[in-house]
């Protein structure tokens, strides 16, 4: 069921939007960060000479349900956008604060997880599988983070009347930026959690 | 200069495609919240499939390109349909597509030759 909708840019002479170019390609260099950062992970994960390792500590179910919140949260996010851009600025309103709310609920879920491995022995200097894992796992939460707040600034500043549909890029760019940390998720919970060496 | 100051003093047109035409335009198509709602559907039902696959005692080999082939379909439902690449202009996917490219070139280089396996 598509449907045409309309944003508003300046223009360009590319016709493009700069701001969702750079958006971008912002994103492709942050596919490489991550690259980087999961492959230093499976690199190193099974060189440790002490324990814990990752078979020891990780808790598949309750990472699953980790998973399945940050994957709705790219829902509801889509759903904020899909709102503004048919002009409805209360739908954007709730489907934003869920997408927060559902961003942090995962953000609890990783500080319950750190803390579980630290109390099972594992820190960031224990060995190398916790160096690889705190960083790359911490990575994306500072990512996840920083979306939540975006998220929270943009729904401050809609409750104020600033966002409308012609605003609707805003909405959009910061979708971008959240499903990024959606996928890259994706990533590290096959990679990460379900295969174990 | 703006492209509009350049144009008011008689400056010959941009040279555009008809793709540049249709993104001057802004008009763009997006799915509806029911096929969002949909692909979250989908979407749910593979992470649970992961899960189960997971728990079946599965040869590692299998499990491996199992999971690997569902979290690539993840990875392409939410940046086709959520990210909107199968509906915007390609420069944004070049943009992505690229840059992942040399991701996963780093990551294939650096586990061949460091000695890293995924199996």
């Amino acid at each position: 069921m598509a449907q045409a909708v309309g944003t508003a840019h300046l223009e360009t002479s590319t016709g493009l939007d700069n701001r969702k170019l750079l958006m971008w390609l912002f994103l492709g260099s942050e596919c490489l960060f991550f690259g980087s950062l999961i492959a230093a992970y499976l690199l190193y994960r099974d060189r440790s000479v002490t324990g814990p390792y990752p078979g020891d500590l990780f808790d598949i179910p309750f990472t699953s349900v980790s998973a399945f919140v940050l994957l709705m949260s790219s829902v509801s996010m889509v759903l904020a956008l899909a709102a503004i851009q048919r002009g409805n600025v209360r739908g954007m309103q709730i489907w934003l604060f869920t997408t927060a709310t559902l961003g942090l609920l995962f953000l609890s879920g990783q500080a319950f997880e750190f803390t579980e491995f630290n109390h099972e022995g594992l820190s960031l200097s224990t060995n190398l599988f916790g160096t690889t894992f705190f960083v790359l796992t911490g990575f994306h939460g500072a990512h996840v983070t920083i979306g939540v707040l975006i998220l929270l600034s943009l729904f401050t500043v809609s409750l104020q009347g600033r966002i409308q549909q012609k605003d609707s890029l805003n909405i959009e760019l910061a979708g971008l930026y959240w499903h990024f940390v959606d996928i890259v998720w994706i990533v590290i919970f096959t990679l990460v959690y379900l295969i174990q060496p | 200069m703006t492209l509009a100051e350049y144009r008011g003093r008689g400056g010959a047109e941009v040279p555009r495609d008809d793709q540049h035409v249709a993104e001057a335009a802004h008009v763009e198509k997006h799915p509806g919240p029911l096929e969002y709602a949909q692909i979250g559907s989908i979407l749910a039902l593979i992470t649970g499939v992961e899960v189960a696959i997971y728990y079946l005692g599965l040869a590692h080999t299998l499990l491996v390109v199992g999971l690997m082939v569902l979290s690539a379909t993840k990875f392409s439902m939410v940046v086709l349909w959520f990210m909107h690449l199968k509906f915007d202009h390609r420069l944004f996917s070049t943009m992505f597509i690229l840059g992942f490219i040399l991701a996963l070139s780093v990551f294939t280089v650096a586990l061949a030759t460091v000695g890293g396996k995924l199996v």
